[in-house]
């Protein structure tokens, strides 16, 4: 049973069409790649997949024992963060909000949490260290913290790696690497490298404007929609 | 000699009533000036006070209790303030002058044609301690601690929302209730406040605790404390001040803010350097 099935689902901004008639099925233990040049709808799909934005068309179901608020979710930064008056632990505490409900405040078990993210991804000795201080580098492995703190199954990233530098970027893809084999959470990423995604993932979800690409990696290296994009041997069926 | 200052003042009624409603009004208004700043909200406080001006004027033109009037005309500038900046091609901070310039023109429209422009219009420009009646402080009291407990009973969702929105909503948040809290809150607070600091400053409640608070506080929960300090520091100082020296309390209260705001950032410029 997948966590999280979409059959031909739709998205749709005033009439147009940004996603049209998608199907794939997410996994468990899968890390899947979603790829895609500019305004192939990448970001709004994650967006309907967290229950965000409603599709126009089709249908995204849940399996069984799995709530959509128990997705760990990785957003792109907003301006507004980059000068936010917050502490590390500040940031990663609040993902246990899930949890809570509409109980004030924290329990031991949610600080727990916190803490053993933290040290998870190398993160407590900035604990205390305010967020806005912090390289590119380590602010996204607070959110990432953050993320794991609302979830131990799925986890949705949008685009993590933008504007950070090629060392961070390793890092950064190490990190997930290891959530995935060693911890069996399940990836979801929003990507705009190609190579580094084939690398890492086990499926790739590559959207164009007229079609998209669903299989596993190997699948889609030798498919004509993956040769186009990895600049190998020209296919004359595509042009 | 400040033993007997402090005991002249507390002698006359009208301070004690403005310093218990002026300290509540300005501790709310901190709290939340924080998370306005932080969401790029900060010229709403002054919108908001300009509609409060309007409404002001229709309650004093058709004889009704001010407050009563302008809580709920307030409250529904401020949804469709946060509305329009959410969905809509007018640009936020476009609405928030169409809105405040307009309200503004029509209250001075209906000043002129009845009561002209009078102490007590005066008073809602400038503020004043003096223009808050007995049944204004118990409402002031009531509204603001209900503003306390709530703000201290959703801390964790406040600072969730503040900070990433975005997650907020995918972990499960109910972001727009709490935008409507925040939108509802922030109007009640504006026009309690307005008697006392006037609808041109008021807004100096909401931002100046928060962003002084911000140039040396590293954490959301100091921010949150810091700002509360510095608004009670600056309110009790002030008002001494307008008492001392006859001059009119919110302004006496904003001088102080910019004081305190130039000392904390020297502070923050010496502690950087220093890190």
């Amino acid at each position: 049973m997948p966590l999280m099935t979409c059959e031909e689902v739709s998205f749709s901004y005033e009439n147009e069409t940004v996603v049209k008639e998608v199907s794939f099925a997410i996994q468990k233990g899968d890390y899947l790649c979603i790829i895609g040049e500019n305004g192939t709808g990448k970001t709004t799909l994650m967006k309907g997949l967290l229950g965000l934005k409603k599709p126009s068309g089709g249908k995204i179901s849940v399996g069984e024992d799995f709530k959509s608020t128990e997705i760990g979710y990785v957003p792109q930064q907003t301006i507004a963060q980059k000068d936010f008056p917050a502490s590390v632990y500040e940031v990663v505490l609040s993902g246990c909000l899930n949890q809570r409900g509409l109980l004030p405040g924290y329990n031991r078990k949610n600080k727990e949490r916190a803490n053993s993210n933290m040290e998870l991804l190398g993160i407590s000795h900035l604990s205390k260290k305010c967020y806005r201080n912090l390289s590119g580098g380590q602010q996204q492995r607070v959110l990432l913290a953050r993320s794991l703190c609302a979830t131990t199954s799925l986890l949705l990233l949008d685009e993590p790696t933008t504007g950070l530098d090629p060392v961070a970027t390793a890092e950064f893809y190490s990190i997930v690497d290891k959530l995935n084999q060693e911890h069996g959470i399940t990836i979801v990423m929003v990507s705009h490298a190609i190579k580094e995604s084939i690398e890492h993932a086990k499926s790739i979800l590559h959207l164009s404007h007229q079609s998209y690409f669903f299989g596993s990696v190997e699948a889609y290296q030798g498919s004509a929609f993956g040769k186009r994009f990895l600049g190998g041997k020209n296919d004359d069926s595509l042009n | 000699m400040m033993i007997a200052l402090i005991k002249e003042m507390f002698s006359y009624p009208f301070m004690v009533r403005a310093l218990i409603v002026g300290i509540l009004v300005s501790v709310c208004a901190s709290l939340l000036g924080v998370s306005l700043v932080l969401k790029r909200y900060s010229m709403i406080g002054d919108g908001l006070s300009h509609v409060g001006f309007g409404a002001l004027a229709l309650a004093v033109a058709l004889n009704m209790s001010p407050l009563k009037v302008a809580i709920p005309i307030v409250i529904v500038a401020a949804f469709i303030l946060l509305r329009v900046t959410e969905n809509s091609k007018i640009q936020g901070d476009a609405a928030i002058a169409l809105i405040s310039t307009g309200a503004l023109a029509v209250g001075v429209m209906i000043v002129s044609f009845t009561t002209g422009m009078n102490m007590d219009v005066y008073n809602y420009m400038f503020g004043s301690i003096l223009a808050m009646s007995t049944s204004d402080v118990t409402l002031s009291i009531v509204i603001s601690m209900i503003v306390l407990v709530l703000y201290v009973f959703f801390y964790t969702k406040i600072f969730a929302v503040t900070f990433d929105e975005t997650f907020a909503k995918a972990t499960g948040i109910n972001t727009n209730g709490y935008h409507v809290l925040l939108a509802i809150l922030t109007a009640v607070i504006i026009v309690l406040g307005m008697r006392m600091m006037g609808a041109l400053l008021i807004s100096s409640l909401i931002v100046f605790p928060a962003i002084t608070s911000m140039r040396v506080c590293h954490t959301f929960k100091s921010v949150i404390i810091c700002s509360v300090i510095i608004s009670i520091i600056s309110f009790v100082t002030g008002i001494t001040m307008s008492y001392l020296y006859a001059t009119p309390t919110g302004a006496s209260i904003v001088v102080v803010d910019i004081i305190l705001f130039i000392f904390f950032q020297i502070c923050g410029l010496i502690q950087k350097k220093n890190v």
